[in-house]
């Protein structure tokens, strides 16, 4: 509301909160950014301002390669993901898929689990002594690979796609069926119709979904990283650059993280420019109705479908089942017992307890955030309002590792030392898994009657009581199911933590990245199936909270 | 503290578009006053400018003596009806009503009572421990007047409460509020864009348009006398005429000229206003004839086109009618210059008395 003139202008709660969100904001966030710009920009070799690191980059095949790399990989990601989340998104949403609700709880939990499982359930299957291995060289034939540019795309592949299945499945609901049953009308066959009225319909949402998978491809550090063996992808040389023993460097580093942001940038700005043009408004009058198969069709339907889900759910089972099984040093399975659990709960109980001390941390803060956030986002809109929400979406385009190296750079001097300090993991778990939270806190207060908030303040609450016992009230469920979301991707989180923790500060999700590079099987399946279990549960507590309609993407 | 309200020049703007245009009004204590007008007159912005809701841009507001410009929305002591009455979804029925009591801090004794009360009037007392989500629309929107008037405000502030409820249940719903309001004795301002609505439930109304305010009046003037064409044909149907003035007497047609006492001395064109049922058939009187008849039971509806191409709705009540007319049956139509109302066509200025 404006201020009447004549009044007198006082700092009210309101202002107070945006000052410290924009100033923190502006602390953890554009600052670390802008050290790694300015990093960029200089380097040990060359005296003053200089491009020199950005010409090494495009000159020399060992850094731009990975680039190549990670955009190969991306675009082929992309492309598989798609050709296999639509086709389920449509029997999805057309067909009667027996334990339809089932399939769709597994695909979102394939999706929600930590995204380096995947990877080394793979290796456990797939690797050099994985059973998949074992089973091709008995009959005498040459096993696929896991590793490497195939393997990296197939795991990515199972992980992303169902992005595209949610992003998909949601825009075919939300299609009238009469828009299909006028072009039946006019003489279209059934494929025919798809082609040329549903897909084109449904291709924003589609190209979203590619959008997200692209994004998250691109920013992935632990699958290429388990993977790759010598297939650099771009995260993971800018972890090498700055972690490697024999040389670090924080300016090459830097301009490389420049590259990914800006790969990010471009992405996100073809979205907004080519995308969000294009998104039809659609009001559904009349639903699509589920087409009743029966027998062998049904079956023939629902098949592939179940197929995907088993090997996009399979990594999971392997790690939960992997976990009982006691092995010696040469991989000879000794017994199925717990004692990957004493060995871990031994060995590894700082790293458990600071996962979950951590998170629970950082989820308190969003929680208290995301609230205040996203109620100025939708009722206080202004400059202000557009300016929180960039600052608070920002961290979605930045690899968790960008922001894990321009933390470091920020804060290893003084004034704030903040390296190697449970602080600094907790700062980068806020920032980088607020946005979750945000994006369902505001989308549920959009669909939140402001009149209850005026009627409240019209029987003579205050507008800031009003918003603590009402409103603040009101969004819990929205704000929860999204802080669930941030919660797992919190005790899951790999890319900025490797970069960030210190002895002391280790994580469950560290601890199993080198144990598998240890090739210490036992221990990391154990940690893993905390994690992947942790995930499930706290996932059905979001099914729970909002009655199967939870809304990931 | 009298529970008038008076509002003075009340201007609201949004950019360049002005909402209201400097509206003053005057409403008395206990009276029924309502705000009617198309969408986009501003009475919803009024409405919610005395609620607080909205800045206020210019003019003043007072309740009695008091300014209330300054006052923030929460200590305006104003009862409020939502349009889609915004009952707390988390709360049962008896607390959503005693919601405004706890803010005042009223005793649990008292407040025991005054809800029951309350919820008694508004015969819900069997809903008391209902979530909102289990009340029909009906039920809701008597939550939402327990709700407003149990805090026993000053003014009680009604938006358009009765337009999600279906046709029966909004016939019912307005004698209930029209009861209630004359038992309670509470100054009421009630906004609508329902005519028939206005016209049956208020003491007096406001009819607005584009920010301005068109006509003040009971329900009776505005539906008699409408000082304006756009009152004549807002409230109501209206039949409007082109006809001219010359020396003090109305020429209708070229040979019929008619007296219609004029307030003020006028002479050139103007427009007449005539309701379907100020207009009857005769012997003589303006040639025409019937185009189309409707029967609707208590009295039959004719489109009739005069000689001059005009063309008019007619009502003449069943038990008054000898006979149908039938379609194209050649017809004289006449009015009683008393009743009828006159306007200056280029001001839309009211001639006649």
């Amino acid at each position: 509301m404006k201020q009447r003139l004549g009044q007198k202008w006082r700092p009210d709660f309101w202002f107070w909160v945006k000052f410290l969100v924009i100033a923190s904001m502006c602390l953890f966030i554009v600052y670390p950014f802008y050290n790694i710009i300015t990093k960029s920009i200089f380097s040990d070799k060359v005296e003053g301002v200089t491009l020199y690191n950005f010409i090494r980059f495009f000159s020399k095949p060992y850094y731009y390669q990975p680039l190549i790399r990670s955009l190969v990989v991306c675009s082929v990601t992309v492309l598989t993901s798609t050709l296999i989340g639509v086709p389920i998104a449509y029997v999805m949403t057309r067909y009667n898929v027996p334990g339809k609700t089932l399939v769709h709880i597994l695909i979102i939990m394939s999706l929600m689990s930590p995204p380096f499982i995947g990877a080394y359930s793979w290796i456990i299957l797939a690797g050099r002594n994985g059973i998949v291995a074992k089973m091709f060289t008995a009959l005498g034939l040459e096993a696929p690979t896991i590793y490497g540019k195939g393997g990296i795309i197939f795991v990515f592949t199972m992980h992303l796609f169902p992005y595209v299945y949610l992003y998909t499945s949601g825009a075919m609901n939300s299609i009238d069926s009469s828009l299909e049953e006028a072009a039946e009308n006019l003489g279209m066959s059934k494929l025919k119709r798809i082609w040329t009225v549903t897909l084109p319909v449904i291709l924003p949402s589609i190209l979203a979904g590619c959008v997200m998978v692209f994004m998250t491809c691109l920013a992935d550090f632990g699958t290429p990283m388990l993977l790759g063996e010598g297939y650099t992808v771009l995260p993971v040389l800018v972890y090498n650059e700055y972690m490697s023993e024999s040389a670090t460097n924080p300016y090459m580093a830097s301009a490389l993280s420049v590259v990914i942001v800006t790969c990010s940038l471009a992405i996100l700005l073809f979205q907004k420019m080519v995308i969000d043009k294009r998104n039809y408004m659609m009001s559904s009058l009349r639903p699509p109705q589920e087409t009743k198969l029966r027998g062998l069709r049904r079956f023939l339907v629902s098949l592939p479908i179940y197929l995907v889900v088993f090997v996009a759910f399979l990594p999971q089972i392997v790690v939960i089942c992997q976990s009982f099984v006691e092995r010696s040093f040469s991989g000879v399975v000794k017994g199925i017992n717990l004692k990957n659990y004493q060995i871990i709960s031994a060995r590894l109980a700082t790293n458990i307890r600071n996962t979950y001390v951590f998170s629970l941390i950082a989820i308190a803060f969003i929680i208290v955030v995301g609230i205040l956030v996203s109620y100025i986002l939708v009722r206080k809109k202004g400059k202000i309002a557009t300016l929180i929400d960039t600052l608070v979406m920002f961290p979605y385009v930045i690899p968790g590792s960008v922001l894990g190296i321009g933390l470091i750079i920020a804060f290893n001097r003084k004034p704030m030392v903040l390296v190697g300090t449970a602080s600094i993991m907790i700062i980068s778990y806020v920032i980088r898994k607020l946005p979750y939270t945000v994006r369902s806190g505001t989308a549920f207060l959009y669909q939140m009657d402001p009149f209850i908030e005026e009627a409240s303040i019209n029987l003579g609450v205050s507008p800031l009581k009003t918003f603590f016992t009402v409103t603040a009230r009101m969004m819990l469920p929205g704000i929860m199911s999204g802080a669930v979301i941030s919660w797992i991707t919190c005790i899951n989180e790999l890319s900025s933590s490797i970069m960030l923790y210190s002895g002391k500060t280790s994580t469950i999700a560290i601890a199993i990245y080198q144990e598998v590079m240890h090739m210490s099987d036992g221990p990391a399946s154990a940690l893993a199936t905390i994690l992947t279990v942790s995930s499930i549960v706290s996932l059905l507590i979001v099914f729970r909270l909002t009655k199967g309609k939870v809304k990931i993407v | 503290m009298s529970n008038e309200v008076i509002i003075r020049d009340a201007v609201k703007r949004y950019g360049d578009f002005t909402a209201l245009n400097g509206v003053s009004l005057n409403i008395k204590e206990g009276e029924f006053f309502t705000l009617l007008g198309p969408s986009g007159c501003g009475k919803t912005t009024l409405l919610r400018m005395i609620a607080g809701f909205n800045s206020i841009e210019g003019g003043d507001f007072y309740f009695g003596e008091k300014r209330i410009n300054d006052v923030p929305a929460h200590k305006r002591d104003i009862g409020m009806v939502f349009q889609n009455y915004a009952i707390f979804p988390h709360l049962t029925v008896k607390e959503n009503v005693a919601y405004g009591l706890k803010a005042r801090k009223v005793g649990k004794q008292e407040m025991e009572t005054r809800v029951s009360e309350a919820l008694e009037l508004v015969q819900i007392s069997h809903l008391a421990d209902r979530k909102p989500n289990e009340l029909s629309g009906g039920q809701q929107q008597r939550v939402a007047l327990a709700r407003a008037f149990v805090i026993e405000p000053s003014v009680l502030l009604m938006d358009e409460p009765l337009s999600n409820l279906d046709a029966k249940l909004r016939v019912q719903m307005r004698t209930v509020i029209k009861k209630l309001q004359r038992r309670l004795g509470i100054t009421t301002i009630y906004v609508t864009h329902d005519q028939e609505e206005a016209l049956a439930i208020s003491d007096r109304i406001a009819v607005m348009k584009d920010g301005n305010i068109m006509q003040i009046g009971t329900p009776n003037e505005i539906y008699a006398k409408p000082q304006n064409p756009f009152v004549a044909g807002f409230i109501g149907v209206s039949n409007f005429l082109d006809c001219e003035v010359r020396d003090g007497r109305t020429v209708v047609q070229d040979e019929i000229t008619v007296d219609i006492p004029l307030r003020k001395a006028f002479s050139g064109k103007a427009k007449l206003s005539a309701r379907p049922e100020q207009l009857f058939f005769s012997e003589q009187g303006m040639p025409g004839k019937v185009l189309f008849s409707t029967f609707l039971g208590d009295f039959i509806e004719y489109e009739v086109e005069l000689d001059n191409g005009q063309s008019l709705i007619v009502n003449e009540y069943t038990k008054d009618a000898s006979e149908v007319h039938p379609d194209g049956a050649q017809v004289f139509l006449r009015f009683d210059p008393n009743r009828v109302s006159l306007y200056e066509a280029e001001t839309g200025e009211v001639l006649s008395k």
